[in-house]
């Protein structure tokens, strides 16, 4: 049953690696059936090392699917494209340009808008992001958070069909990451891009998304799916509603069954992914 | 806590935190802190050639044998006020820029080569590894039997001297490319050429420039090598007469003139690769 609105499709996703190491084949994914819908913000949290970073880095296309069918818009991923950006868990910024050299270096690398505009149009971006007056700072001169709305603002300056969002903000301190949600979700607002957004963070999750994925352990799987019907524009306050935590209580528990495993499936010697 | 205590402990911790010492070291360094390396260093040069002069003075040993730095500065002089030096200068300028210059073309190639396609230095390593572990003025004799003693086999071996180190930093510069950032590009759809312009070849620019900086080194030990064992002209065959001849203190002036030749190279390469460090925060 294929669904039409769909603008990311994944039906039976199998991504298989092999681990030179332990010279055997490792299933990270297993079986992925899920649905982005076109301007939808779509979460997924996991426990840890349940592929749900292994899938995301099969919808930017940077490593092959084994098994199943992984659609945008109807077409097959097979490698990266303009039609998705990635934002990174870690920002990725070449330490030599300045904070409106990295942010073109996407459109850049892309070959898909000339010098001129590049930087005209990076420098709106940069405002956006909330990082006016540091266009010509350079990365190590800023802090965690600034880095990733370099970073983010990288991503959106490619005008992508599709956002991806590798828990940008698992390394940045708890006020930064609050801020960052907030900053994000207006900035989103903006946009109503499509956007798949990986975490481990519940309430992030929910905070986000329109709807929530669990994850089941590795190797990973759709456990379950929640709608979350909170009314936008969320401010922080909306953690503490009674809903809120509800959908919290639902998700844990849910992930709190894949974490209720024998230890030796804990300690099976393979990194995460 | 009692208030009263509170009043105690306060003021003074508040006297601390503003007192001029600690924000002199915090914020702004004195003047004679700013100065302090070349103040340290001026110093502890003058002493030691003061020393040197004091045990020359005492002629413990013949100034045949130890020659003082008044000596050697007498004969610094003396040297460049010969007809000859020019053209000793300029024939190891020579053998240096021709030598040198081509191992940083080649080098700077092949390591980029080598870094970037796995397979190029699969081939190539056996012989990078065989050149690097050996001593490389072990072939000069070799060059003055193929050459001559003109300025090829000196030009040979400054090359084979410098062009190693060049290969090797090239090489570990692009090998070093964090591999977060090559996922970014690949992420965004660069091109090899872009991400090896835009992503490799500058990360590179460190390593490159250490490269070169080692370079400097092994081209003078080969340069002067090979002039003292078959030249007609150069700085090191100054300093193998002049010893041969028991001229110590010109010996010595050689020596010099090397050395700031060496001292000089290194510290333009040095200024080179800070301004391409501009982009690090600087942390003192």
């Amino acid at each position: 049953m294929y669904d039409r609105s769909a603008k990311l499709a994944a039906k039976g996703v199998v991504i298989e690696y092999w681990l030179q190491r332990s010279r055997s084949l490792f299933t990270a994914v297993k079986g992925v059936d899920l649905e982005v819908r076109p301007g939808e913000l779509l979460a997924i949290v996991g426990p840890s090392g349940c592929g749900k970073t292994t899938f995301l880095n099969a919808v930017d296309g940077l490593i092959p699917i084994a098994g199943g069918s992984l659609t945008l818009d109807g077409r097959e991923i097979t490698k990266p494209g303009r039609d998705r950006a990635m934002v990174f868990q870690q920002p990725g910024l070449l330490p030599w340009r300045t904070v409106l050299g990295n942010v073109v270096f996407g459109v850049e690398a892309q070959g898909s808008m000339s010098k001129g505009e590049a930087i005209a149009r990076a420098k709106q971006q940069i405002e956006l992001v909330g990082l006016k007056g540091f266009e010509d700072a350079y990365p190590l001169e800023l802090s965690g958070g600034m880095q990733q709305r370099v970073n983010l603002a990288r991503a959106l300056l490619t005008d992508p069909e599709m956002l991806l969002l590798d828990e940008p903000f698992a390394a940045l301190d708890a006020q930064t990451r609050e801020m960052m949600q907030l900053e994000l979700l207006k900035i989103w607002s903006q946009t109503r891009k499509t956007a798949l957004f990986i975490t481990h963070d519940i309430k992030e999750a929910i905070y986000l998304a329109d709807r929530v994925i669990v994850f089941t352990r590795r190797p990973g799987r759709v456990k379950t799916v929640v709608d979350i019907d909170l009314s936008r524009p969320r401010d922080l306050r909306v953690k503490r509603d009674p809903q809120f935590l509800t959908y919290e209580d639902e998700i844990w528990e849910s992930i709190q069954e894949e974490l209720a495993v024998p230890a030796e499936r804990l300690i099976a010697g393979v990194p995460a992914a | 806590m009692s208030i009263k205590e509170a009043d105690r402990v306060l003021p003074v911790t508040t006297r601390e935190s503003d007192s001029t010492r600690e924000r002199r070291s915090v914020l702004r360094p004195s003047r004679i802190r700013l100065y302090e390396p070349l103040v340290i260093g001026t110093l502890s040069v003058v002493l030691a050639l003061t020393v040197w002069q004091l045990v020359a003075n005492a002629r413990i040993w013949s100034v045949l044998f130890l020659p003082g730095p008044w000596d050697v500065a007498q004969a610094f002089v003396q040297l460049f006020q010969s007809d000859d030096i020019w053209l000793d200068i300029a024939t190891s300028g020579e053998e240096l820029a021709i030598g040198y210059g081509m191992a940083i073309v080649i080098g700077l190639l092949i390591g980029l080569l080598m870094g970037w396609y796995t397979r190029f230095q699969y081939a190539l390593d056996p012989f990078v590894n065989f050149f690097y572990s050996t001593p490389r003025i072990v072939f000069i004799p070799i060059f003055i039997l193929w050459l001559g003693i003109e300025l090829q086999p000196k030009i040979a071996v400054i090359f084979l001297g410098a062009v190693f180190p060049i290969i090797i930093n090239t090489m570990a510069g692009v090998r070093n490319t964090e591999a977060a950032l090559l996922r970014v590009a690949r992420s965004f759809g660069a091109s090899d050429a872009l991400t090896f312009r835009r992503v490799v070849l500058p990360g590179s620019v460190p390593f490159i420039l250490t490269g070169f900086r080692l370079g400097i080194g092994h081209a003078l030990t080969g340069l002067v090598v090979a002039e003292y064992i078959a030249a007609k002209h150069g700085v090191g065959q100054i300093i193998a007469i002049a010893s041969q001849t028991f001229q110590t203190p010109k010996a010595f002036a050689g020596v010099v003139l090397i050395a700031c030749t060496g001292m000089l190279l290194t510290t333009v390469l040095h200024r080179i690769e800070n301004r391409f460090q501009s982009w690090r925060p600087q942390i003192k």
